[in-house]
């Protein structure tokens, strides 16, 4: 502790403060200063460890695979060296076929070729038999190489195979971010935009953006109405409604996606009731779900109580004097609203908006059980790359682009209103 | 919001017209939710509403899907029911074994977020913790980061370390489990301590209790509601999580959404619905738990009445 010796300042001189133990105070409350920040940290100090290598090092390792791919340079280094020695383009000598004989051989037997053609198919599909069945008969060939090689199967004199073999015969790449851009490399080296039936990343990056957009103002409409209610009622009242508003916040997302699919199919509740009312015909029974409309519905469902709790707790405490006071000066109650009451909720509408729009961008399981192929998000092609086609790296980088979308809205999140703000029920 | 005596006709009709819509609305958060217990007593295999159940009729409904979930993966599901029977439920039933799965994970998990993310809270609640703002930012970002990505990011770091290797069962989901629900205790906790006096631990201290005295008789049971709910939050987080099993789970690390998952991916029985009306169940206690802390909370604070 601190104590200020009084008595003994002057006699110490300078007319400077100190304390018992005669140190300057200024000096004396720096340090007890630093100690208490010390103290602060250290019970930070193990979450963050844990978060650090649970969570950050885990992305970094993410954003690493984005660029790194050593599937080829890994497995055919003779080949390599090759394509390091030379000018990008240059066309490939008898060393050069001799390498690739050499390197298929030894990567035949070490039984990685599969790996080898899986890298080289990334780039161009259907070249991934070209490199296993060279692996099954490559041990035959004899010199001169080339023509031997080329008697296998004349791809092997494409410039565009060779040019893509140049540029994974480096485990660093970009190529995977150019994929995920829709963007590709010619036989020259040179970036250009993808064949259009392959052009899909775009589309699908667009998609979600829009869809999540959607949502967000879908989610923003329903919710404002809804946390007005919630903020003008007696809080006794307002109370037992809330709770209709947590429940489906705190009833687990399986159930709720699984509840829709129940309200939505083709034999669901809501066809059933359409039907029994008359509304709609047996035969012309709404498809509702395995579509767009399947992943607006849920996810709007899902998401909604993250836009009501911010809307509500901005709206609570505004005065509803500014209101009657407007009305009184003759406003009409749409210009009350729109000039008085909504300017106040600004807040909670900006808070609620992108926090609804940062968790939309991102979704993953609700499109995958009622999106079909026409609500899937970017989330599922990521899945679809890591789980099925098992492009590791372009999942990576498309991980990557949306991670970096993300970490801006949530800057700009932190920016605007602050992450500590940010209040669950 | 009583409508005023001199409202003129139109607002009268716009007055019923908004509470109509906030009805609908309403209906529209909690039919999801409701639709799927009745559904699950269906004596049909079907996901909707039979002439019987609609009319009432017992024999409409059954427990059967109750019982298919007690049944299923048992070596002999139709022996006679005496007490090898339920210790063959024990041993065998899918739902059984992957239930008890999703508690154990839960509950470590759980621990080890409320234990890490109370202790940050705290430090972050103090007036001299510098780079707070960031430090916040950084331990909030799982719960902002799209699951995905942290699955993929996990994957790829869980087999570089050959996590499966080590011999601790369930500790990679555990510890991923844990970080989803870090956000949440750090939220609720430091919502509960933006209240707190300091200058209590300092009467505390003055009074000539030492610090590990001071936090847990004075500062805990201020905080204890706070810590409780956000540790709720954290085990519901865990409970319900399904992407990061997916990525990173062992085949054998099977938790109740993934048995979930597979079962909507395959064919959806009613069995389903019957775990969705259990889960429903679980989260309205949970839910329940969290309402009736939060009041607690207020009424320590003295926010409220109460």
């Amino acid at each position: 502790m601190v104590a200020i010796d009084t008595s003994g300042g002057e006699a110490l001189g300078g007319g400077l403060l100190t304390t018992a133990d005669g140190k300057p105070l200024k000096q004396a409350l720096a340090h007890a200063q630093a100690r208490a920040r010390r103290k602060a940290l250290l019970l930070v100090v193990p979450l963050l460890a844990f978060i650090v290598i649970t969570f950050v090092v885990p992305i970094g390792q993410l954003l690493f695979r984005s660029v790194y791919n050593d599937g080829f340079s890994a497995n055919m280094p003779q080949v390599s060296a090759w394509f390091q020695e030379t000018e990008a383009g240059a066309e490939p000598d008898e060393a050069a076929y001799a390498a690739l004989v050499a390197d298929i051989v030894a990567s035949a037997e070490a039984r990685t070729i599969g790996v080898v053609g899986t890298r080289v198919n990334y780039e161009i599909s259907g070249t991934r038999s070209l490199f296993t069945s060279a692996g099954r008969n490559a041990k035959d060939l004899q010199p001169p190489y080339r023509e031997a090689l080329l008697e296998l199967n004349a791809k092997w004199a494409d410039p565009q195979l060779w040019g893509v073999m140049r540029s994974v015969s480096s485990a660093y790449s970009a190529n995977f971010y150019l994929a995920a851009m829709d963007l590709a490399r010619d036989a020259n080296g040179d970036i250009v935009r993808a064949p259009e039936d392959r052009r899909i990343y775009g589309m699908l990056f667009l998609r979600t953006l829009w869809l999540s957009a959607l949502i967000t103002g879908l989610c923003l409409i329903l919710a404002y109405p809804v946390a007005h209610l919630l903020a003008v009622l007696p809080l006794a009242r307002s109370n037992l409604l809330m709770i209709l508003v947590l429940l489906p916040f705190w009833t687990s997302l399986l159930v709720r996606t699984t509840s829709w699919m129940v309200m939505l199919q083709e034999q669901g509740v809501i066809n059933n009731a359409l039907v029994a009312l008359g509304l709609v015909g047996n035969e012309s029974r709404i498809q509702m779900m395995y579509n767009q409309a399947g992943t607006i519905i849920a996810m709007t469902h899902i998401l909604l109580p993250f836009m009501i709790l911010p809307l509500y707790s901005v709206m609570r405490p505004i005065n509803p004097s500014y209101v009657r006071a407007a009305r009184s000066l003759g406003a009409t109650s749409w210009t009350a609203f729109r000039r008085v009451y909504l300017p106040q909720t600004l807040p909670g509408i900006g808070a609620g908006a992108l926090l609804v729009f940062i968790l939309a961008v991102g979704y993953y399981i609700t499109p995958a059980l009622v999106g079909g192929a026409s609500g899937q998000l970017i989330s599922n092609l990521i899945a679809y790359h890591m789980q099925d086609s098992l492009n590791w790296s372009l999942a990576a980088a498309l991980a990557a682009l949306l991670l970096a979308g993300v970490l801006i809205l949530y800057w700009l999140y932190d920016r605007l209103i602050g992450i500590d703000n940010l209040k669950l029920g | 919001m009583a409508l005023p005596i001199y409202a003129s006709p139109l607002e009268k009709v716009w007055h019923w017209t908004y509470k109509a819509i906030c009805a609908a609305i309403f209906v529209f958060l909690i039919a999801p939710i409701l639709i799927v217990i009745p559904l699950s007593f269906n004596a049909e295999p079907y996901f909707t509403f039979t002439e019987k159940m609609l009319s009432f009729d017992p024999e409409g409904y059954s427990l059967r899907w109750y019982d298919r979930l007690l049944t299923f993966g048992m070596q002999a599901p139709d022996a006679p029911r005496d007490w090898s029977w339920w210790r063959d439920v024990l041993a065998n039933a899918t739902w059984f074994d992957v239930a008890w799965n999703s508690i154990v994970i839960g509950v470590f998990s759980t621990i080890l977020a409320t234990v890490l993310g109370t202790l940050a809270a705290l430090g972050l609640s103090r007036p001299e913790m510098p780079w707070r703002r960031s430090i916040m930012a950084v331990l909030i970002s799982p719960m902002i980061v799209p699951i995905i990505i942290t699955a993929t990011g996990l994957f790829f770091f869980y087999s570089k370390i050959e996590i499966q290797k080590w011999g601790v069962p369930y500790l990679g989901i555990i510890m991923a489990h844990a970080t989803l629900g870090i956000p949440f205790v750090i939220i609720t906790v430091t919502a509960t301590l933006s209240g707190f006096d300091h200058s209590l631990t300092r009467a505390a201290a003055s009074l000539g209790a030492n610090p590990r005295t001071t936090f847990f008789k004075v500062i805990m049971p201020l905080i204890l509601p706070g810590v409780v709910s956000g540790a709720l939050f954290a085990f519901v987080t865990s409970f319900d999580e399904v992407v990061m099993v997916l990525f990173i789970a062992g085949h054998d690390e099977q938790t109740i959404p993934r048995q979930m998952w597979n079962g909507i991916r395959e064919q959806i029985s009613p069995a389903i619905l019957a775990v969705a009306t259990i889960l429903v169940v679980v989260s309205v206690a949970l839910l329940a738990t969290v309402e009736i802390l939060r009041r607690r909370s207020e009424k320590l604070r003295g926010l409220s009445a109460g």
